[in-house]
């Protein structure tokens, strides 16, 4: 520090000669958080909030939007990876639509988190009894046979779609397509009904 | 006075009828466009408006969206309306006559327009208004809110677009303007039918003006504004719960300002820094109770300008990338800082790492998403600047100035060093030539520091932030978050109708003044008595000045031929003079405050005057550069 209150020793406490650098927000270990988002089932809505999440510089990993039993409230489930100031200031950005009505981070709450998957894979009858075990023993299922192919369908938490389309690529994964997560809180609460509209 | 509709069912033959005799509001004129409670002008202007509404337009024509526009305009108490007209908004055009407690200001491009609006807002503390029409007009105001969505000045701007018919099918003077506004205004909508004209109006002005203020888009359909419609406008409490989204903290939290009154009363080198939200909140009365109870001085933002009388023993300096090295040196020596309606920009912290190394910091701001956005804060404090202030003042013991005397003493001595150190008050700079922070202190003191003073951007606005004085609220108007160049003359003409009764001076430079100077033309045609200083160094010189310290010299596309100014602003028909020499500025100063209406003062200034001190961007506030090259500087 080149300050001038060091050139002349005017500081408040003599034992700071050198204070430590003071703390950029957001620049914390980065890790998976899961935000859920209500918002007014407007048009426009989920362009706001991805436009939001753009301008401000947060990468969204995953995010699936539905309807919730409630009229004209839907739900969004977005997973991203900051550090937990940085995912603090992203919910607090998202308060500042007019269409958002609640933003919880539920990454540290007890939740059942699953998204659905669908891979094909190519599968002969050489290899297709191998891959229906596979898939079984992962509790996913084939929900289509081709000559050349299988259509697997599994849900599960991120980590263990993963785990599977790892074992799976092995066999060549012709496409995929995955959901991303939606997660919903263990036990009686409910982020919906703490609404007050 | 606009063109007959043919395809309104009348024919629009029985409109003309409909103003007949003596304009309820007088035409633009000289006077003030809002007359004063209890004068006959006002009790025309409420006469004419029990008629248009009650009487004379439900009995004429039928009632369509644009009329449900303006209506709801008026409800909203917007009487000045900046506007250009265009192929979509004519059906709102056409209208305009039967509403003549709404002045329409005719600009000569959509940003001066939305200056206008802005500047209007700032001045007033009410919301600015500004229309275009589709298209190039829509995105000609798209700077406009920028500038406003940066510096949370509330404005409701309002776009015409093709027939929901066409929309999507890349129509003439089409294109996606809620797409490309959706990012730059706190809310906005697209209209599709004249039933939701009064709602979304209603919406806009509470959400512009609420909370945190910003501006809001409605873009309307051309055949929303046609349609024929009976929606009723809506009450507050109706528009409150039709947003249950929008809920803005005023309060601030018990426990988090017991919690700072804990922190203020252990400080023994504790600072105000005062930002936009104290003008905002009108907080002006409890930031002076509240610094005088506990004797801690207040240093300002840009924006935060205004928020204490400079004269006022505690009011301490403007503190940043350009501000008083006195008052950068207090924040880094702080124990504490309160910092209450500002946003840590990185113009007022340099580099985050090194600022305040030995502050705690409180942190009050009525937008929970600023705190903790910049810098991390010990002491977050959600609410509106009012009510913040007024809440601490109650909660900390009353502090005798001989408890911080040594401290004050101490700042003062550093004040004295610093002002002493500055190059300043002469008047005349290298060679003789004309010091731009000469002329802005001379306005200054000739306006008795109290008239209106809109900065344009660079260095014009950092003289005119350090030399003024500023004695009043809402007395200085700046860019100041998004510093858009051009701001200063159409700004001013809004601020002129927003604040009638005060002196308005635009100060600008050269290169701002060529962005808009077509808004002369609004200013000579509509009388807005705007009075121009035009700080002429022939140079960006900001530009100048960043090449001169961190780019060696090299000054590329920094050197800016003018015109003759004089000339150019006489051919608009507005009285201009000419100041080269010291002696020449108080008499074109005054000169100009003897104009009736609007006058320029071109003021050939020295050429490669800098503004310091200067911190280099990537460096700290302990990094002030306060001097280059000649000494003199």
């Amino acid at each position: 520090m080149s300050g001038d209150h060091t050139a002349d020793g005017r500081h408040p406490n003599p034992a700071h000669t050198a204070p430590p650098p003071r703390a950029l927000p957001g620049s914390g270990e980065a890790r998976r958080h899961i935000l859920v988002v209500l918002v007014l089932d407007k048009p426009g809505v989920l362009n706001r909030v991805a436009s939001l999440m753009r301008a401000r510089n947060f990468n969204i990993d995953s995010l699936a939007v539905s309807r919730t039993d409630r009229d004209h409230i839907s739900r969004m489930t977005l997973t991203l990876h900051g550090d937990d100031v940085a995912v603090e200031q992203a919910a607090k950005q998202l308060y500042r639509l007019v269409d958002v009505l609640k933003v919880q981070d539920v990454t540290a709450d007890q939740l059942v988190e699953h998204e659905l998957a669908f891979v094909k894979v190519r599968a002969t009858d050489a290899n297709r009894a191998e891959v229906i075990k596979i898939v079984e023993l992962y509790k996913g299922r084939i929900v289509d046979i081709a000559p050349e192919s299988v259509v697997v369908e599994a849900t599960g938490t991120e980590a263990e779609i993963d785990a599977l389309v790892a074992l799976l690529r092995g066999y060549g994964i012709k496409e995929m397509v995955r959901t991303g997560a939606i997660v919903i809180l263990r036990g009686a609460g409910s982020i919906e009904e703490a609404l007050k509209l | 006075m606009f063109g007959r509709s043919r395809d309104r069912p009348d024919g629009g033959l029985t409109r003309m009828t409909m103003t007949k005799g003596e304009p309820a509001a007088s035409p633009p004129g000289r006077r003030s466009h809002v007359p004063a409670d209890g004068t006959p002008g006002a009790a025309a202007v409420e006469q004419a408006r029990k008629d248009m509404l009650h009487e004379v337009r439900p009995r004429k024509r039928t009632r369509i969206g644009a009329d449900a526009l303006m209506e709801a305009l008026m409800r909203q108490g917007t009487d000045v309306l900046f506007s250009y007209p265009g192929g979509v908004i004519l059906p709102i055009y056409d209208i305009l006559a039967d509403y003549p407690e709404v002045r329409h200001i005719l600009v000569r491009h959509e940003q001066g327009g939305g200056h206008a609006a802005d500047g209007y807002a700032r001045a007033s503390g009410r919301v600015g208004v500004c229309m275009g029409t589709s298209g190039p007009g829509a995105t000609n105001l798209v700077t406009a809110i920028g500038t406003a969505l940066l510096d949370s000045v509330p404005m409701v701007a309002i776009t015409g677009n093709v027939p929901t018919a066409l929309i999507g099918k890349d129509a003439f003077q089409e294109i996606d303007i809620t797409g490309i506004t959706l990012p730059m205004t706190k809310h906005n909508y697209l209209v599709r039918s004249a039933d939701d004209i009064p709602r979304v109006v209603a919406e806009a002005f509470h959400l512009a003006r609420s909370g945190r203020p910003g501006p809001v888009h409605i873009d309307i359909t051309k055949d929303a504004l046609q349609q024929e419609t009976r929606a009723e406008h809506p009450s507050l409490d109706d528009v409150i719960a039709g947003l249950p989204g929008f809920r803005p903290t005023i309060e601030g939290h018990p426990k988090q300002l017991k919690i700072a009154a804990r922190e203020i009363a252990q400080a023994r080198r504790p600072l105000i820094l005062a930002g936009h939200g104290i003008l905002i909140a009108e907080a002006w009365d409890e930031l002076r109770a509240f610094a005088e109870k506990t004797q801690i001085p207040v240093a300002w933002t840009l924006l935060g300008i205004g928020a204490i009388d400079e004269e006022h023993p505690l009011a301490y300096g403007y503190m940043g990338m350009h501000g008083w090295k006195h008052v950068n040196r207090a924040i880094q020596s702080a124990d504490l800082l309160i910092a209450i309606g500002m946003r840590f920009d990185d113009r007022v912290t340099g580099n985050v790492r090194t600022y305040a190394p030995y502050a705690r910091i409180i942190h009050a701001d009525i937008d929970p998403a600023e705190i903790g956005k910049n810098v991390a804060v010990e002491v977050p404090i959600v609410g509106d600047a009012k009510h913040v202030l007024a809440g601490l003042t109650r909660l900390v013991p009353q502090v005798e100035p001989a408890f911080r005397a040594e401290y004050l003493e101490e700042l003062a001595a550093w004040r004295r060093e610093s002002e002493g150190a500055s190059w300043h008050g002469s008047g005349a700079w290298r060679g003789g030539l004309l010091s731009a922070d000469f002329v802005v202190e001379r306005i200054g003191e000739l306006t008795d520091h109290v008239a209106t003073y809109v900065a344009d951007v660079g260095q014009n606005q950092m003289w005119l932030a350090r030399y003024t004085k500023f004695r009043r609220p809402h007395s200085h108007i700046s860019s100041g978050g998004l510093g858009t160049m051009g701001f200063a003359v159409p700004a001013a003409m809004g601020a002129a109708l927003g604040n009638p009764g005060a002196e308005t001076w635009a100060v600008t430079g050269d290169g701002g003044f060529q962005m808009t100077s077509q808004e002369l033309m609004t200013l000579a045609a509509d009388r807005i008595p705007v009075k121009i200083a035009l700080l002429d160094n022939k140079k960006l010189g900001m530009i100048r000045q960043w090449q001169e310290i961190v780019y060696a010299g090299n000054y590329h596309s920094s050197h800016l031929p003018g015109p003759d100014f004089v000339k150019l602003a006489e051919a608009y028909g507005i009285p201009a003079f000419k100041a080269t020499t010291t002696e020449d500025v108080d008499r074109t100063i005054k000169a100009a405050q003897a104009v009736d209406g609007p006058a320029l003062i071109w003021f050939e200034i020295a050429e490669e005057q800098n503004v310091f001190p200067m911190m280099p961007a990537g460096k700290g506030l302990s990094d002030l550069i306060e001097t280059w090259g000649a000494p003199e500087e």
